[in-house]
């Protein structure tokens, strides 16, 4: 029978029951790997249940450092008999099963094309342990012990971060040394090891940093000078906002007086979280809320708000599949038209499409000071596959010398100094207008704020040359937003091609791994990662160079296709849609099928009637 | 929404007060609602109250949601910024202002439409969190800019100017207060500005969630035979609890009440409540038993009005939070940003 055989290049799944606290042992086994200096990626794939629904964690160790999900399951961890029968058919041929023996299973649950590896982990746990729950969760460790002798993962390295872990918790420490070796010896002396895929050490980590989408999120949020944070829990964002109260409390605390540089309100629904950014934002403070797509819609009637009464307003949109509730814990990119037009009337939204953690980091920052610079809601359109998995990602980084760009806000001194003050007077030609703060000058600069339209001096006026001044001054706003939302990044094929391919957010890491499987192929694409809505010039430039583009997203209606027609008015027959939409991250393998199949199509296109009917 | 400006002669002999400010100066913009509306009297109030202060006017900022009382903010205090929010949103947008600057005084008004239909949420969690703030309710039981709907304030057998009974029962946003936590609340009535300035000036003294329910019957859809929210059946039924004096504690304390039972309730910045009680053994400080009274009163069909409860010690959200003294709107990047060394030290750890 063939075997898979793969050093430092190969995915493994872990099929678990949720709540069984399979959650840590997976993670200990990714980042034991990461150790060794093989680059990881692994994807928690979670229901919406806090117990007893089938949850999984696939790994991907791939020394070439691939980061995006490749397709297919090497070796699977069979931990579940609720979904046995569809874990072990997602095994590669030649690949691996490895499951609890305690209970014999008939021939009929097996494929003859696989190798079938039994441990009776229960009836090990059974012997050692009299508690029930630490039967249950030691069960997870003694068979990441195994593994680590199948795989040939260094001991050491997984006791050393159990040594972390459990810093100052010896007791905790000592019976978790003590599973991992149960599943050692067991291993060692009945399994047959190593298996055709394992791990070896190497050096391709470097510098590189293990975290999440949100965690980096919030982080970016302290660092870009966020005050007042308001939320509301909603999976998958809900880990942006904790992370930003611990990073605050660490960060953000006057070693003088005890105070907090920070306020963190957990409101009562997503409708006074925006609320509240919009009165924070209003005073000036730096202000963000961190939700998900139903939250948004529930949030549109402030952001339109801010939109027309001009005040900074960030959300970090952690996108998940809609609609409606749809599936609450997997991970889309169907929230873009929502967002980039959200709320009624006509409106039009600044986006931010991080690629990883390090890019959460670097964007929220960025958007709260764009959303100061352009008095406007920005969105970080991140989604559950960067926020919730941990991700080999850059290290962050900070220019010392960056300074918070706080906008065109006047000052008391200015405005004693006689400069004219017109809240919605376009001064510099930009389409943004300067603003007072609340509480600046005795006698000038107050207005008075409102959704209704008003005169360049905030003054209520009904008159149409008064409300068609603002909405085209909006447009001029936005399209001075172009000028300063981060620009997306070209990445030319290595020979002249009249095919493109446009791709944003997520879908990076896989795209990146697709792009060298097609040029493999003979087939050559230049991508361009789309970084920000609106789109600069350089995306009109793009289209233009190219006879034939893909729009590699992550919904059904390919939402990023239509933004391209609708803002740039390109032709879209140009544009041809390569859309996934399950809810599971796209795979390497996804993209290259499709564009595969579409250039094979068009090469082999059959002749016209008419054609056909010349040659006979 | 008005957008008459009113003229700023006045006469130069208007005395001035302790800021240099006269009463014009805390006046706005011509308002646009009926005559004889009882907002308009509202807001005369809070300009008496905010002038007899010596609040400097541009310290303030005053927000409301949308609807006739929403719309007052644009007559008083013209020298203030204010924020003309959405509908029934007015609370959290105050709160998120709020926790941008601790150091302005936080006016927030509202309607029974705003606040006890769509809004009730949002005031109820105000109201929990101790949001610093004047919150007052300019109440009419009904929705006077969509011209006379029942509001959720509008009392059970109730008609509307058309005639209709209403069948719902009423939301009471006094007794909502209190349960909610509320540390100060206060019932005015429209008609009685000497009882309503010394209320409001007690709220804007306060120090946490002060929240002022005031009766403003509405001359064009609710001051009819059958209301219960019409001017002659608020004087009939009115029964205050107490006559309310405040007294800034810079002043000589003076006593212009007749010998009696009088309270006198010292506030959060040493400024003092002085309270002469009408009704024998009522307790201003004690939340159950003002629960108890007001409920009473009202199943008797009464209004009660005066102040109802203080909290004198009453803390705030800010409190809640320990929130830098220092307005958060006002913290330079060296306060905001941890800078490069810490950043390394984070990548470290997560390698």
């Amino acid at each position: 029978m063939k075997q898979i055989e793969a050093i430092n290049d190969f995915v493994i799944k872990f099929a678990n029951v949720n709540g069984s606290g399979s959650a840590s042992a997976n993670e200990l086994f990714a980042k034991a790997i990461l150790r060794m200096g093989v680059p990881v990626s692994p994807r928690n794939i979670f229901p919406s249940n806090i117990q007893g629904l089938p949850t999984w964690y696939e790994v991907r160790v791939s020394e070439q450092g691939w980061l995006g999900r490749r397709g297919g399951i090497d070796m699977m961890v069979a931990m579940n008999p609720q979904t046995w029968d569809a874990d072990v058919a997602e095994i590669e041929p030649g690949g691996y099963l490895f499951y609890d023996s305690t209970r014999a299973l008939p021939p009929s649950k097996f494929r003859d094309d696989i190798h079938v590896i039994g441990m009776p982990l229960t009836e090990i746990c059974n012997a050692v342990y009299t508690d029930p729950r630490q039967r249950q969760l030691f069960k997870n460790i003694v068979y990441v012990g195994a593994l680590s002798v199948l795989l040939e993962i260094e001991p050491a390295v997984i006791e050393k971060l159990f040594g972390e872990q459990y810093k100052g918790k010896e007791k905790l420490l000592a019976s978790n040394v003590q599973a991992l070796h149960l599943g050692r010896d067991f291993a060692s002396e009945h399994l047959k090891a190593p298996l055709g895929i394992r791990v070896r050490r190497a050096d391709r980590v470097g510098d590189s940093i293990f975290v999440d989408g949100n965690s980096a999120a919030a982080l970016g949020c302290v660092y870009g000078g966020a005050t007042v944070a308001a939320w509301y829990p909603i999976t998958p964002s809900s880990s942006v906002a904790e992370a930003f109260q611990k990073y605050c409390g660490k960060y953000r605390v006057d070693p003088a007086t005890g105070q907090n540089h920070y306020a963190i309100v957990q409101a009562e629904d997503e409708i006074a979280s925006i609320g509240m950014v919009v009165g924070a934002g209003w005073n000036g403070a730096r202000a963000f809320t961190a939700t998900s797509g139903p939250g948004v819609s529930l949030m549109t009637e402030f952001i339109g708000l801010a939109y027309f009464a001009e005040i900074p307003v960030t959300i970090i949109n952690v996108q998940r599949g809609g609609p409606s509730t749809g599936m609450p814990t997997r991970t889309q990119q169907a929230d873009l038209l929502a967002c980039a037009y959200a709320s009624h009337g006509d409106t039009k939204h600044v986006l931010l499409f991080p690629e990883d953690p390090t890019e959460c980091f670097e964007h929220a920052a960025a958007a709260l000071d764009l959303a100061d610079r352009l008095q406007t809601p920005v969105f970080v359109m991140t989604d559950l596959d960067i926020g919730m998995n941990q991700r080999l990602c850059a290290p962050f980084a900070w220019d010392e010398a960056r300074e918070l760009d706080r906008g065109k806000v006047m000052t008391a001194q200015e405005l004693e100094a006689g400069r004219d003050f017109g809240r919605y007077k376009d001064v510099d030609g930009d389409g943004i207008p300067w603003r007072t703060l609340p509480g600046t000058h005795p006698t000038k600069g107050s207005y008075f704020t409102r959704g209704t339209t008003r005169n360049a001096y905030a003054q209520y006026s009904e008159r149409g040359p008064d409300y068609i001044y603002n909405v085209e001054r909006l447009l001029r706003k936005f399209a001075t937003a172009a000028t300063l939302v981060p620009q997306p990044v070209l990445r030319a094929a290595s020979c002249k091609t009249r095919l493109g391919v446009i791709y944003f957010g997520s879908t990076s890491p896989a795209m990146h791994e697709a792009l060298e499987v097609l040029t493999g192929q003979g087939i050559h694409l230049d991508a361009l990662r789309l970084r920000a809505f609106p789109f600069p010039a350089s995306v009109r430039d793009f289209l233009d160079a190219h006879d034939e583009v893909f729009v590699v997203e992550q919904n059904r209606d390919a939402q990023m296709h239509s933004l391209l027609v609708n803002e740039l008015e390109v032709d879209p027959a140009r544009l041809v849609r390569v859309l996934h939409f399950d809810g599971t991250p796209i795979t390497a393998r996804f993209i290259a099928g499709a564009i595969t199949q579409q250039v094979h199509a068009e090469v082999v296109k059959p002749r016209s009637r008419k054609s056909r009917e010349k040659v006979a | 929404m008005t957008y008459i400006t009113k003229p700023r002669l006045h006469h130069p002999s208007l005395e001035a007060n302790k800021v240099g400010y006269t009463r014009r100066d805390y006046e706005g913009k011509i308002s646009t609602l009926c005559a004889g509306c009882g907002h308009d009297s509202i807001s005369a109030a809070i300009i008496q109250a905010c002038w007899e202060l010596d609040i400097e006017p541009h310290r303030v900022a005053k927000l409301s949601g949308i609807g006739c009382s929403s719309k007052t903010p644009d007559y008083f205090l013209g020298a203030s910024h204010g924020f003309n929010t959405v509908h029934g949103r007015m609370p959290s947008v105050l709160t998120g202002a709020n926790l941008a600057n601790r150091d302005l005084l936080y006016l927030g008004v509202s309607g029974d439409g705003d606040s006890a239909s769509i809004g009730l949420g949002q005031f109820a969690h105000a109201m929990r969190r101790g949001v610093n703030m004047v919150y007052i309710v300019e109440n009419n039981g009904v929705y006077g800019l969509t011209k006379g709907q029942f509001s959720a304030t509008a009392d059970r057998g109730s008609k509307s100017k058309k005639g209709v009974l209403n069948s719902d029962s009423a939301i009471d946003l006094i007794g909502m207060a209190l349960q909610l936590g509320a540390t100060y609340v206060g019932r005015g009535f429209s008609g009685d500005k000497a009882q309503l300035v010394p209320l409001i000036k007690g709220a804007i003294r306060h120090g946490g969630a002060a929240f002022i329910d005031v009766i403003s019957p509405c001359v064009a859809f609710n001051n009819h035979a059958g209301s219960t929210k019409s001017y002659d059946y608020v004087r009939e039924h009115n029964e205050a609890v107490s006559r309310i004096d405040f007294i800034s504690s810079r002043d000589e304390l003076t006593t212009t009440y007749a010998p009696g039972e009088v309270v006198e309730v010292e506030q959060h910045d040493g400024m003092v409540l002085r309270l002469r009680k009408l009704h024998e053994g009522y307790d201003p400080t004690h939340r159950v038993a003002a629960m108890n009274f007001v409920q009473e009163r009202q199943a008797q069909g009464e209004v009660v009005t005066g102040l109802l409860y203080v909290e004198p010690d009453a803390t705030d959200l800010h409190a809640a939070l320990n929130t830098s003294a220092r307005p958060l709107n006002a913290l330079g990047q060296e306060a905001l940003c941890p800078g490069v060394a810490a950043l390394d030290r984070l990548n470290a750890s997560l390698r």
